[in-house]
């Protein structure tokens, strides 16, 4: 008899050789889908980076994510089949489908959209009934990422999460709405719901005082859990620092270790860290800072449907990633028998909005929210031939209409893009809306910029970021991707240092030239008192005046060092 | 917590301490080096130990800098050191890739705990090396602190 899986599987095929299928139909079988047995005595939901994603969205997983030094090979840098084989996803499922970029058309038009406030709310009641008090943790970039949570200055993130019921919350790029603004939604949206705010590693820039309580400790069942906060380390560096320029971040494992025993001290049976470090940076602290029992991890924006267990001098830590854009929601269930954590089960839930009816509270909030905005929201600005897609170490096509556009407008002869994870998927024959333009632009500094810069400077500027992306040393890297690259081409070898990775730099089939000046457009100058037109108006008048975007042609680099069957590369 | 703190420092028209000491008259500024103003002018890190008249020293586990990993602002980089060497009388701070590398020679007596805390300035990514003196011999330590142009994350 054929199970579900196989079932699932050839409807899969069936779609891919132009069967016509009904995706709510063929789904209706997995109505089992989100059952988890029960285990254990205290739960906790990991939700992060959903990047203010209120509505189903498409999210395609990078097909290039190269781990460096001790990180070669291993989770989260496998992506693909190499991905599916680690964790045993059998290919052309629902699964393979959430956690790689396999068929991901035809896998998106079978499976449909991911995430949703209130299909995820669904879900979060689900587990909460089958785990009553189990705590909802959210890992930042939760603010931003979308035109309305820009345009109400993140106040329809705060009401959604509210409504959401999360329990705790660290930040990142809530942090470019300002000091002001982050200290007033903590001191009173949060504060009145009962939401915690925790960040061990901010600290006043002056005397180094904690600006935020540094964790907090919750009870489920009776036993006390503690939750540290690690906000993102390199805030002031990887965005404007003059938004936060009284406060100081860092990695800060000292502070991390006091606090962990701090919270064991005052009886604390579980530790987890919220953080939002990144994976890699994750897995180095966690063999460095003892007494922890999980790190849920994001920033990075790894699906990665196992903890990884990691070693330190006491005892073994377990470190996930939950994807980003709303797309999964992690479950860790802890046996805790005399006063530890005596076993775990942990599942990352892919939030299919198929398979989950709409919470109508959530809905009805989201409706309310964007009501006002409806018609700038969906201006139609032009239709895509091309499947639009962001993520992924050097280059993707959304990035390529940005760069393209910058290019056009500003009449530049290269161009930079910040290698951004976030932003979602348009399929072939989907409306570029304004909606949708804003998913990949929607920040608090974006300013266009056109700068007269020498062959020199441009290499200096594409080793810096390939070194925050490359670095051996994960606790020197910063987690974004790749600049992206308009007009020039090059070669990049990811395994050299600073000032080595960078070659064959060429613009229209000359070589660079150190000492010319070239005009380079690019947007989102961390600088203070930067002015230009915004980079939604520049890329919006490119998509008017193009009305189709026609198949685009992607510049990537030529990978070069990293093997010839790297699992983080296909 | 250090409102009253700051809010007296920031009603010395926002200068640090020392600087509202040297404006004071209380200390002048040659007194506040230790080592020789050639050490300080050195271009070079053999030079800038050459001017300190100090031997070359040798690595120490004993001797802890606390800097960032990754600067926040170049122009004022927080770095501390400790040296739990006994008899530590001297601890120099030196950025490498400074034009002028040796950037503080802090002398330590009648006991002192071999702690300093100061903040400094780093043109370019390099090694933050600190400088122990006690009991006549030398000893050092480094950590690197990079200095980047930002942006571009996550």
């Amino acid at each position: 008899m054929m199970n579900r899986r196989e079932f699932l599987q050839m409807l899969a095929v069936a779609a891919a050789s132009g069967m016509a299928i009904d995706s709510k139909k063929a789904l209706a079988g997995d109505v089992d889908f989100y059952n988890l047995p029960k285990f254990g005595n205290v739960s906790l939901m990991h939700m992060t980076d959903c990047h203010a994603q209120l509505l189903p969205i498409y999210f395609r997983e990078p097909n290039v994510n190269i781990g460096i030094g001790e990180a070669t090979g291993k989770v989260p840098h496998l992506v693909g089949e190499h991905l599916l084989k680690k964790y045993g996803i059998k290919p052309g499922t629902r699964e393979a489908h959430a956690f790689t970029y396999l068929d991901f058309v035809q896998a998106a038009k079978t499976y449909g959209k991911v995430g949703g406030f209130a299909h995820l709310k669904t879900l979060v009641d689900k587990v909460r009934g089958s785990r009553p008090g189990s705590l909802l943790l959210d890992g930042g970039d939760t603010w931003q990422g979308s035109a309305t949570a820009l345009w109400t200055n993140a106040q329809d993130m705060v009401d959604a999460c509210i409504a959401l019921g999360v329990d705790v919350m660290t930040p990142h790029w809530e942090m470019t709405y300002g000091a002001e603004r982050v200290k007033q939604i903590v001191d009173n949206d949060f504060k009145k719901a009962g939401v915690d705010f925790v960040a061990q590693n901010v600290v006043t820039a002056d005397f180094g005082d904690q600006v935020f309580k540094p964790y907090v400790i919750r009870e489920m069942n009776g036993i006390k859990v503690a939750i540290v906060g690690q906000a993102f380390p390199y805030t002031p560096i990887a965005n404007p620092r003059y938004m936060v320029p009284d406060w100081s971040f860092g990695i800060r494992d000292d502070g991390m270790q006091k606090w962990v025993d701090d919270a064991r001290a005052n009886g604390a049976q579980v530790v987890v860290v919220l953080s939002h470090n990144g994976m890699d940076v994750d897995i180095k602290m966690a063999s460095r800072v003892t007494g922890v029992d999980a790190i849920f991890g994001g920033h990075t924006h790894d699906g990665v449907p196992q903890p990884i267990e990691v070693k330190n001098a006491k005892g073994v830590t377990l470190v996930t990633n939950a994807g980003s854009n709303g797309k999964f929601l992690g479950v860790m269930d802890f046996d805790v028998k005399n006063g530890k954590v005596a076993g775990w089960k942990y599942k990352l839930l892919p939030v299919f909005s198929n398979l989950l009816a709409e919470d109508t509270k959530m809905a009805a909030l989201i409706k309310k929210i964007r009501d006002p905005y409806n018609d700038k929201l969906n201006e139609k600005l032009a239709v895509t031939e091309d499947f639009l897609y962001r993520r992924g170490n050097f280059n993707g096509t959304f990035d390529q209409v940005i760069l393209d556009a910058l290019m056009k407008v500003k009449g530049a002869d290269a161009a930079f893009s910040p290698g951004f994870r976030w932003g979602t998927t348009l399929l072939p024959g989907d409306v570029i809306t304004m909606d949708r333009l804003m998913d990949q632009t929607a920040i608090t500094y974006p300013a266009t910029t056109l700068t007269n810069m020498t062959g020199e400077t441009i290499k200096t500027i594409m080793e810096d970021v390939c070194d925050n992306l490359f670095n051996a040393d994960p606790y020197y890297q910063q987690g974004g991707d790749m600049v992206r690259v308009g007009g020039i081409h090059y070669t990049v070898n990811p395994n050299k240092k600073i000032g080595e990775r960078i070659s064959n730099m060429m613009l229209n089939g000359k070589a660079v030239d150190p000492n010319k000046t070239y005009k380079v457009a690019g947007w989102a100058p961390v600088g203070e008192g930067v002015t230009g037109a915004p980079i939604w108006d520049v890329v919006a008048e490119y998509l008017r005046d193009m009305k189709v975007i026609k198949p685009v042609k992607l510049n990537l680099p030529k990978v070069v060092g990293i093997g010839s069957s790297n699992p983080g590369m296909v | 917590m250090n409102a009253l703190r700051r809010n007296v420092l920031k009603g010395a028209t926002g200068a640090g301490a020392v600087a509202v000491a040297v404006a004071a008259g209380l200390i002048t500024p040659t007194r506040v080096l230790a080592a020789p103003r050639a050490a300080f002018d050195a271009k070079n890190l053999a030079d800038a130990m050459k001017g300190m008249g100090l031997p070359a020293a040798t690595d120490s586990k004993d001797i802890v800098i606390k800097a960032p990993d990754i600067a926040e602002n170049g122009a004022v980089v927080p770095v501390e050191v400790t040296s739990s060497i006994a008899g530590t009388s001297a601890i120099a701070i030196l950025a490498e890739k400074n034009n002028t590398p040796l950037v503080a020679d802090f002398e330590l007596s009648g006991g002192a705990q071999g702690y300093v805390s100061t903040r400094i300035k780093m043109g370019a990514t390099a090694l933050v090396r600190a400088i122990v003196t006690a009991g006549g011999k030398t000893y050092q330590a480094t950590k690197e602190v990079k200095v980047t142009i930002g942006g571009c994350g996550g």
